[in-house]
């Protein structure tokens, strides 16, 4: 699309002007944040990555192990994202889609598609990229919808948006589905968007009963999606994930 | 008056309605955001139709479909209809009172948002809630301050 590229450097330049005072005001107000308070959050700051590299020490070990048993399984396993921190732009485009847009575009490698996290979780993908800013759907987009696995126990579904910022619907379920309450949602890789294992949300108080069909069942994401400033734009494996394993598989294959 | 002077005011005011399209406001707030593009430009129609034509409106319509992210055309021939009907009409309007004239903004900005609505069917079936009708009442409310406002701009 050369002529929307070529038109959006006119009006991202809009969006960058709309966004321009509250992006300020917020660098003003962290300019003058004082002392005591920088001092508390470099405290809390640090006692967090102290935290999150033991964390990482164990981390490191697990996907070592992991790594040699899908070896065992004869199944890939893809490392390594690589990640693009981008900022919101403080603008709404239309009223009734979840649609975000950030200050990075094709200029940096944004293309279509391409997975978005924050730290708590998946975030969306990105639905257009323009040359200096990008357009993200978010998973609550009424038109979004995420292939999730049940972490406790694996059972495949679809989380679909519901149109409210905080609250993602599962309507493919079957009546006898092992899904409980407080179950955590993660992605689980199937379609190829998104990466497997991040968290996408976590599933809503339901009424159980008695005939055990299953109500309507929902669940809250992860993600702060209306509050965020900063995200992630991943580059993931560019292969579709196999959705079965490949016969033909050298043990070398497996190494990486 | 000066054409480039006024041509500076045009694209000035259009400038600040595009802003204003895509301006944060909160979850109460954000529906209620009017199609202020399309409001200006069909004031500019109705005060200087000489200087205003179909082709300036399919011009902006292209620019906001880029800014909103939508299918390329949406807005530029939704624009364009509206402000054909207001040239062909500019004339009886001027004499409307402001009651009236809101009455044809009302029907202008139906007309465009239904449009929307079925172009955004064609591309997929939707769900649309009350909230997707909203910009039109308050585009109609907003109209007399708009039209005194850019009367004034357009005298300063």
């Amino acid at each position: 699309m050369p002529l929307r590229a070529t038109l959006s450097v006119l009006t991202d330049s809009l969006k960058y002007a709309v966004d321009l005072p509250i992006s300020l005001f917020e660098k003003v107000s962290s300019e003058l944040s004082s002392y005591d308070t920088l001092k508390k959050e470099n405290t809390s700051l640090r006692q967090e990555q102290l935290i999150n590299r033991t964390q990482l020490l164990k981390f490191d070990a697990l996907e070592k192990e992991n790594i040699r048993l899908r070896a065992l399984l004869e199944n890939s396993f893809k490392l390594g994202e690589q990640v693009l921190i981008a900022e919101l732009l403080s603008i709404n485009l239309v009223a009734d889609e979840h649609i975000m847009v950030v200050n990075k575009g094709t200029r940096f490698g944004v293309h279509p598609q391409q997975p978005v996290l924050d730290i708590n979780g998946v975030v969306g993908q990105v639905f257009r990229a323009l040359p200096f800013s990008s357009e993200i759907m978010l998973i609550t987009d009424p038109n979004h919808a995420i292939p999730v696995q049940v972490n406790r126990n694996g059972l495949l579904t679809i989380a679909v948006g519901s149109g409210m910022s905080n609250q993602l619907n599962l309507p493919y379920l079957p009546n006898n589905a092992d899904i409980r309450p407080g179950d955590l949602l993660i992605t689980s890789g199937l379609g190829g968007v998104f990466p497997a294992g991040y968290p996408v949300g976590i599933v809503d108080d339901f009424p159980e009963t008695n005939n055990k069909s299953i109500p309507h069942i929902t669940a809250t994401p992860k993600s702060l999606l209306d509050r965020k400033r900063e995200v992630l734009i991943v580059w993931g494996s560019n292969a579709l994930m196999p959705l079965t394993t490949p016969l033909s598989k050298t043990p070398a294959d497996n190494e990486q | 008056m000066n054409n480039s002077y006024s041509a500076m005011r045009i694209f000035i005011t259009l400038f600040f309605a595009m802003c204003l399209r895509i301006v944060p406001l909160s979850d109460t707030l954000a529906p209620l955001n009017p199609d202020w593009v399309l409001l200006v430009l069909i004031y500019w129609s109705l005060a200087i139709p000489e200087s205003v034509g179909i082709a300036h409106a399919w011009f902006l319509g292209i620019l906001v479909d880029v800014l909103l992210g939508r299918h390329f055309g949406q807005n530029a021939f939704i624009y364009s209809l509206v402000i054909y009907a207001c040239l062909v009409w500019h004339k009886q309007l001027r004499q409307f009172p402001v009651v009236q004239q809101s009455a044809f903004i009302f029907l202008c900005l139906l007309f465009s948002q239904l449009l929307f609505f079925w172009f955004k069917n064609v591309h997929a079936s939707v769900q649309i809630t009350g909230i997707f009708w909203l910009p039109i009442f308050s585009g109609t409310v907003l109209w007399p301050f708009i039209y005194q406002l850019m009367r004034s701009i357009r005298r300063f």
